[in-house]
């Protein structure tokens, strides 16, 4: 396939107006000893029909969310996507457009994102958002990062029942911008209150957290405040429905994982960062905020604001790199979560932790199968112990049963619920659990 | 193809969602609950639900369907944007990310189950290297900017290994902003090494600032000015004879496909734009995918974890590697993105990858000779798929960059990046790519001497545009000074 419109006669129309005879004329100011002089070590060119025919060959060797039921969770979940949301989203107006650097061009992109950003502080309960970040362990990244700028502190405080994967993820940009995160300890899968001295810039709570499980996060955000630390909650979006929002538990920014707001699975991206925070740290916010102004004859429009935190304008001095974020992803939620409206957030919520109690009740039962955290009361998701197989052995089996469940750690294996889950399908998974460690 | 200005016939504004909220109004719908209620302690529950706003399924559609005619994509017409390569995103690469057996595998599935995507990663991992001659790629970064960091993540790994703590990157004066942020974030200061009068590298200034503090260098090649560093190996001589390491920015890779590598080069590590270069979808912001590629001595450091294939065929990720750098996504990177990637960079192959490349250049040399005279090139060198103007000479007649840009909103375009680089007064920075039929860049031409030859005759047109747009100019300083960011 090709996409270069141009006609034999065309190049050499063009060639001819440049004063040159060949293409290789165009790069003959570049030194001979760098050009490459053989063809790239790739196949040769397929047509349309052939390259579908192999992405179909590639993709129909895996085993997906529509041929096995899932219960898998630890950070993405088969929340039902409906219809509507990508028929809106990958409009090719929007889904084709770059960054809005020409906002008279650009105006859907960008009230699309003042409202998704309207919607993300509707949810929260905090002041204000930006237009998005990559995924819910770079978001982390960039709420430490304000933390440390706000408080002018460098020890980071991670409860002991945040996902690994954030933890992982702090490690990494923590070497960069010089901290490490100290986890904290936890019992029972849940984090206790942290004595926090006065030189830490923030402390991280996941609510409800990695295994599910729900926190004292009134009182661990109390203790980190009462410290002048940032509270920084990692929240699940689609919990706010039904749970208290990270404004009213105290928490001072809230990133998120966005991707139950109407993204695909995708093996994990392209997901979104979510960020809110309270209005004191808005310069303080990292990307892209849309924010609304007037045109020259008064009419509403909107443009990108506060340019001036970013890395177009201060450079080395930006408070974060980021340039391209996940716009598309934010737009999607934004229609995900008008379409659910208070209502509809509400039976998501409800459902999603009904099922999961249900689920949970059921392979509670089962000989050799016992709640990891037991007490401990959970939203969507939860963390088995099993006895006799390990949890990594458990998952690989109920695959041949139709079932997706996990992660599976060393020690535990986590099963998680959506709304999509029926009951029949729980009861189907018990049946599978109960052969599988028979 | 020229792109007719976004004109809907509607109503100046488009109005928020929330005005068409009405209480009890709503969209979605759900299987009656076929479990009992759940527990959930009672001090966990949210006192008031969000005030979202609740409309009907159509009122939805029409307010975005109404959005999406307010903006303008690649789609619509020519989207010269210098620096960004808004070239034509082909379909199939849409087509094919969505199949099942990529959009419906979730993140946390045994490798077992996820043969095919796992063959398509390293697939193109090979590819990627290969284009670019490197060794080793992670696929982990979601955009160009995340694999700066990443590459300098692995820069600083490397010199830790070997007990030599270093300070300082090198990057040219027209560096993108992404590159001192990121250099800022990866615990390093930005030395800055001047362009010469030709716009490159000045060689022995950079000869002068580099001693064994220097961590490494960071540059596009072509660089930011459109131009071919010509000097590049003496550069990468300069840089590792002090030991330090060559950062490729892929930026502007697209230039160069199948023609330069940056491993022949002298390059140590790489990103790549696939939003740029191999056309996947910019979103209006995003996502993007930031590919890192790297020689064989620094593949132990990328993120963790990697592709790896066994010798019996069957593939896994590998996340034993004691000296990686972490993990700098949450899960594998921009999966769906990459699909779209594979699917470009396969539809082309070896020939199709560099009559990419050949054509982005002749349409950028083509669309200079033909504005030059109006619009002067920056720096009289021959350019590769971009180049740098200066509005300028029109400044006497009290019109700006910005203003020609407006007006080439109303005949019929979007407008080039102006202001960057930064070193350049006046700066248009236009970027065709290769997408592009004579034709259009014919019109484009047409429109830009005819901007300027109305900034004598009629500065006005200039000063009031656009008039056809959505909306006008809009008022930028209110934005900040009032600052309304959510309803």
């Amino acid at each position: 396939m090709r996409f270069a419109p141009h006609t034999d006669a065309d190049v050499h129309e063009m060639l001819d107006a440049l004063g040159l005879s060949s293409i290789d004329d165009l790069y003959a100011h570049i030194p001979a000893e760098v050009l490459l002089d053989r063809p790239l070590d790739l196949p040769e060119s397929v047509s349309e029909m052939e390259l579908l025919e192999d992405l179909k060959a590639l993709a129909g060797r895996d085993r997906h969310a529509d041929d096995l039921v899932c219960f898998a969770g630890g950070g993405a979940y088969d929340h039902y996507v409906p219809a509507v949301v990508w028929a809106l989203a990958a409009r090719s107006e929007l889904q084709t457009s770059y960054t809005p650097y020409q906002p008279e061009l650009s105006q859907g992109v960008l009230q699309a994102l003042y409202e998704y950003q309207s919607m993300i502080c509707d949810l929260t309960g905090l002041e204000v958002s930006n237009a998005s970040l990559y995924d819910g362990p770079t978001a982390l990244v960039e709420a430490v990062n304000l933390a440390r700028a706000a408080t002018g502190r460098n020890r980071v405080l991670v409860a002991g029942t945040v996902d690994e994967r954030y933890v992982e993820t702090l490690w990494a940009y923590g070497r960069g911008a010089g901290y490490e995160p100290e986890v904290m300890p936890a019992e029972n899968g849940v984090s206790g209150v942290p004595d926090v001295r006065g030189d830490a810039a923030c402390v991280i709570l996941q609510h409800p957290n990695a295994s599910g499980g729900l926190e004292p996060a009134r009182e661990v955000f109390a203790a980190a405040r009462a410290a002048g630390a940032r509270a920084i909650q990692v929240f699940d979006p689609l919990s706010l429905g039904v749970l208290a929002s990270p404004g009213e538990l105290g928490a001072d920014v809230a990133v998120a994982e966005g991707q139950s707001l109407g993204n695909h699975l995708s093996l994990g991206g392209p997901y979104l960062g979510v960020i809110a925070a309270r209005l004191e740290d808005v310069r303080r916010l990292p990307g892209r905020i849309a924010g609304r102004t007037e045109d020259e004859d008064g009419n509403l429009g909107f443009v990108l604001t506060l340019q001036a935190r970013e890395q177009h304008i201060r450079r080395a001095k930006a408070n974060s790199n980021i340039c391209t974020n996940q716009t598309l992803m934010a737009i999607a939620a934004a229609v995900y979560l008008a379409w659910l409206g208070p209502g509809g957030l509400r039976e998501v919520g409800e459902a999603s932790a009904a099922k999961a109690r249900y689920a949970a009740g059921l392979l509670a039962e089962i000989d050799g199968v016992a709640l990891a955290h037991p007490g401990t009361p959970f939203f969507k998701e939860f963390a088995l112990s099993v006895e006799a197989r390990t949890p990594a052995d458990v998952r690989d089996a109920l695959l041949d049963h139709g079932y997706l469940v996990g992660p599976a750690t060393p020690e535990v294996l986590i099963v998680a619920c959506t709304e999509r889950r029926t009951r029949e399908e729980i009861e189907g998974l018990a049946r599978a659990m109960k052969e599988v460690l028979g | 193809m020229r792109g007719a200005p976004v004109r809907t016939g509607d109503p100046p504004t488009a109005g928020l969602l929330r005005d068409l909220s009405r209480p009890g109004r709503r969209a979605s719908s759900f299987p009656a609950l076929d479990v009992p209620q759940a527990d959930l302690p009672a001090d966990q529950r949210r006192a008031e639900p969000p005030p979202l706003p609740e409309v009907a399924e159509r009122d939805l559609v029409s307010h975005f369907t109404r959005l999406s005619q307010r903006n303008y994509g690649v789609d619509t017409g020519f989207y010269p944007l210098g620096s960004c390569s808004m070239k034509y995103n082909p379909k199939i690469a849409d087509a094919v990310a969505a199949l099942p057996g990529f959009q419906r595998l979730h993140p946390h599935q045994p490798e077992a189950t996820i043969q095919g995507a796992l063959e398509l990663l390293w697939r193109l991992e090979r590819a990627l290297c290969e284009v670019t001659g490197m060794a080793r790629a992670t696929f982990q970064p979601a955009a160009g900017a995340s694999g700066e960091l990443t590459g300098l993540l692995i820069m600083r790994a490397f010199h830790e290994r070997n007990g030599d703590a270093r300070r300082r990157i090198v990057i040219p004066d027209s560096a993108h902003g992404t590159n001192p942020a990121s250099v800022t974030l990866a615990g390093y200061e930005v030395a800055e090494v001047p362009s010469d009068a030709r716009g490159l590298v000045d060689v022995s200034a950079l000869e002068e600032l580099v001693d064994e503090d220097v961590a490494g260098l960071m540059i596009t090649n072509p660089n930011t000015l459109g131009l071919f560093e010509e000097r590049i190996l003496e550069i990468a001589r300069v840089i590792h004879g002090a030991g330090g390491l060559l950062y490729y920015d892929g930026a502007n890779l697209n230039a160069i496909l199948g023609r330069v590598r940056p491993g022949d080069m002298g390059f140590d590590i790489v990103h790549m734009n696939t939003h740029k270069t191999f056309a996947t979808p910019h979103g209006g912001g995003g996502p993007g995918a930031g590919p890192v590629a790297v020689v064989e001595r620094l593949a132990p450091f990328l993120p963790s974890p990697v592709v790896a294939r066994d010798d019996d065929g069957t593939f896994r990720w590998d996340g034993d590697r004691p000296e990686s750098i972490g993990r700098v996504h949450g899960f594998h990177g921009n999966f769906g993105v990459l699909v779209r990637a594979y699917a470009y960079v396969f539809a082309h192959g070896r020939d199709g990858l560099r009559e990419v490349g050949e054509r982005a250049v002749l349409n950028a040399r083509y669309l200079a000779e033909l504005v030059r005279e109006a619009f002067p090139l920056a720096y009289d060198q021959p350019p590769m798929h971009e180049f740098v103007s200066t509005a300028r000479p029109l400044k006497r007649t009290g019109v700006r960059a910005m203003d020609v840009a407006k007006r080439l909103i109303d005949l019929g375009f979007h407008p080039s990046t102006v202001y960057f680089p930064l070193i350049v007064e006046e700066a248009m920075m236009v970027e065709p790519t290769e997408t592009e039929s004579k034709e259009t860049l014919d019109a484009f031409a047409e429109a830009m001497l005819r901007a300027a030859r109305e900034a004598s005759e009629e500065p006005e047109l200039l000063h009031q545009a656009p008039t056809t747009a959505p909306v006008r100019r809009l008022n930028e300083a209110k934005a900040a000074r009032s600052l309304d960011v959510r309803w």
